[in-house]
């Protein structure tokens, strides 16, 4: 997994709410065995037409916005425990989605795959979405390590919550199999136990 | 202070715990499919680890699966590759597999409480959001990302933030008409599609104790849908009745203590939930969704609510309703009865029972999908089939269908579809369909009138 500390980027405003794992990636492409690919069809249904026409007013087709960070409404991810959507989303180019609420197993999974989930408040969210929409050359820092989110130079910044255990991995590119079979003597000794 | 019964489960099953983060949990049963395995398998792969149990790990193949001609070679390239990945996968590594045409085979949910492989007091996970279904046996249960897959095959644990407990009571006496989907969607529409989220949820009150097990599933089923990760009932003397017998289930002395055990696991009278919900049963009606997620639901008998919101007016626009309107006389071309959800046998005998002695409209195109092979022939065993053949439906072969629509079951762009499935978003059902999520009686009736009809009006 890669490495994540600090980004700064310009950022994209999809002012959406409850985005479902269905519009990040619509079911008929998860046919494929492995994760690659599954960026050229992130919101492919918002994105192009059922012709395949783009579709020019979404926002990722609008060249006045670009960056690695996606700043999405509440509730997003809700759905499907789909992967694919994460793997989309990096896929596409987001190293960081903000939103003021995130979906339990798209948020692990998003952990799972460097790509970094920043809950803000509902008024953070409100503001920096305002900014960026007006401002789309504003710049957004991502502090993982001081876990701030800031914007406008600092005149728009907020603290945000981790779990310290998925920081640590973000920070240093670990992922959760190698901390399992760390434990794999505990684990015997509990099936042992347990009888299983 | 007493103990609930996923504090019970959950506790039994912790092998570790970091301080200030995440529990590695115990996982007694891995169940898999076609398309959230393979990246998992080839990261096992890649990095030369072995699976550690696999017989802990039963697979099926359901999501991407035709619903007709099973026995001929799978039309479409990318699903037969996906397909033949799975029977390899689960070859190499000794994982059993219920294969397209295998008489087990099925919707994973539907098929591994047939068999008994879900029983009271386990962890199961599954990469799919739908595995909260196994929680109507008062298991923990709960759906995984690919990555989680790669974990469990490598260490038959998972690192896990213990969730926080909710608990939703309705008690009460049913309508008539009224069945545990609109239960389900009755909770959800009013408490939201991310109310649960961070929480597992625990169902109880006089409706799901009076609850058959299939309907308990149902209920369980749709936990996600209001953002909890999973969902519980209590198991009692119909759990056990339910999974005595049945293929993978404890026999004999074995069955009598894993009883007694499983006795111990309802939640402790002083135990107390962080959240906590109480509704009316008689306050419920057949419900209807009329947006894009499943809380935006109402009685069917109700008008769109008009509600001044970007969100929710995007919703409408994608659905062509309006804001105070009724659906009921809304002309319906596409009726789906199935899923996960909702293709359990009993969902077929209200199907049947509604269209015996009547006809499928002329404009509507149905799809009956059962969620096993089982079901299949309990179908047609019971005569059911006859009576669909009859009213001029027809029953197509098992698999998650028109649900998702990954195979070719698609629902064509603009068109409604009345689904006893589980998600009514964009494009689900097809690019461009438009889902009415309900239950199967309200499919039936919508099947046979060619509209959406006001049931109510109908039942004795």
């Amino acid at each position: 997994m890669e490495k994540f500390t600090t980004l700064r980027s310009t950022a994209v405003p999809l002012d959406i709410e409850n985005i479902d794992t269905d519009q990040i990636i619509p079911a008929r492409f998860l046919k494929a065995t492995d994760k690659k690919g599954f960026g050229d069809n992130a919101f492919r249904d918002w994105r192009y037409n059922k012709q395949g026409e783009i579709n020019n007013d979404f926002i990722l087709n609008d060249p006045t916005y670009s960056g690695s960070i996606l700043v999405a409404g509440d509730n997003f991810g809700c759905g499907s425990s789909r992967e694919h959507a994460p793997w989309a989303l990096v896929g596409y180019g987001f190293k960081v989605i903000v939103s003021s609420f995130f979906a339990d197993i798209f948020k692990g999974n998003a952990l799972n795959n460097g790509l970094l989930p920043v809950q803000v408040s509902s008024d953070f969210l409100k503001n920096l979405m305002s900014e960026i929409t007006n401002n789309p050359e504003t710049i957004v820092t991502v502090n993982l390590e001081a876990q701030t989110i800031s914007a406008n130079d600092g005149n728009l910044s907020q603290a945000f919550d981790i779990d310290p255990y998925k920081k640590t991995c973000m920070i240093n590119g670990y992922d959760d199999i190698d901390f399992l079979l760390s434990k794999k003597d505990a684990i015997e000794a509990f099936e042992v136990e347990k009888q299983f | 202070m007493g103990k609930t019964l996923f504090d019970k489960v959950w506790d039994a099953h912790v092998v570790d715990k970091i301080e200030n983060g995440p529990q590695v949990l115990y996982i007694d049963k891995h169940l898999i499919h076609e398309v959230t395995s393979p990246q998992a398998f080839n990261e096992l792969r890649d990095r030369n680890i072995p699976i550690l149990r696999p017989k802990q790990v039963v697979a099926t193949a359901d999501h991407n699966t035709p619903t007709e001609n099973q026995h001929l070679p799978v039309k479409d390239e990318l699903s037969r590759n996906q397909l033949e990945q799975l029977s390899k996968n689960c070859k190499e590594n000794g994982i059993t597999l219920y294969d397209l045409g295998h008489k087990y085979n099925g919707i994973v949910h539907v098929m591994a409480p047939e068999l008994g492989i879900t029983q009271p007091g386990m962890t199961m996970v599954c990469g799919d959001s739908h595995t909260s279904t196994h929680g109507a046996f008062g298991t923990i249960a709960f759906g995984i990302g690919t990555s989680q897959v790669a974990q469990v095959f490598a260490s038959q644990c998972l690192l896990l933030q213990k969730p926080k407990s909710l608990r939703v009571n309705v008690n009460g006496k049913l309508k008539n008409g009224v069945y545990p989907k609109d239960v389900i969607l009755y909770v959800i529409s009013k408490l939201g599609t991310n109310s649960g989220t961070g929480y597992f949820c625990e169902y109880a009150g006089d409706v799901f104790e009076n609850m058959s097990m299939e309907g308990r599933m149902t209920v369980c089923n749709m936990s996600i849908e209001m953002g909890a990760r999973g969902g519980m009932i209590a198991p009692d003397e119909k759990t056990f009745e339910y999974i005595k017998g049945r293929e993978f289930a404890p026999k004999g002395d074995e069955f009598d203590k894993k009883v007694a055990y499983w006795k111990t696991l309802p939640s402790d009278a002083d135990a107390t939930f962080d959240k906590e919900y109480f509704f009316d049963a008689s306050d419920i009606d057949p419900m209807v969704t009329y947006g894009t997620n499943p809380g935006m639901g109402i009685k069917i008998t109700e008008k769109i609510p008009e509600i001044n919101d970007a969100s929710f007016e995007k919703s409408l626009k994608y659905m062509n309703f309006q804001k105070g309107e009724s659906l009921i006389n809304k002309p319906i071309n596409y009726v789906f009865i199935g899923s996960c959800t909702n293709s359990r046998i009993e969902d077929f005998r209200v199907a049947a029972n509604y269209v015996k002695g009547k006809r499928k409209a002329s404009n509507v195109t149905a799809w009956l999908v059962p969620g096993s092979k089982q079901v299949e022939a309990q179908i047609i065993k019971e005569g059911l089939k006859d009576i669909f053949d009859e009213a001029g439906f027809k029953l197509r072969q098992p698999g998650c269908s028109a649900c998702l629509a990954m195979n070719d079951d698609k629902i064509p762009q603009g068109e409604y579809c009345v689904s006893t499935s589980n998600r009514n978003f964009e494009g689900r059902q097809g690019q461009g369909a438009r889902t009415i999520l309900a239950s199967p009686l309200v499919a039936a009736a919508t099947a046979v009138e060619g509209k959406i009809i006001d049931i109510t009006k109908h039942l004795n």
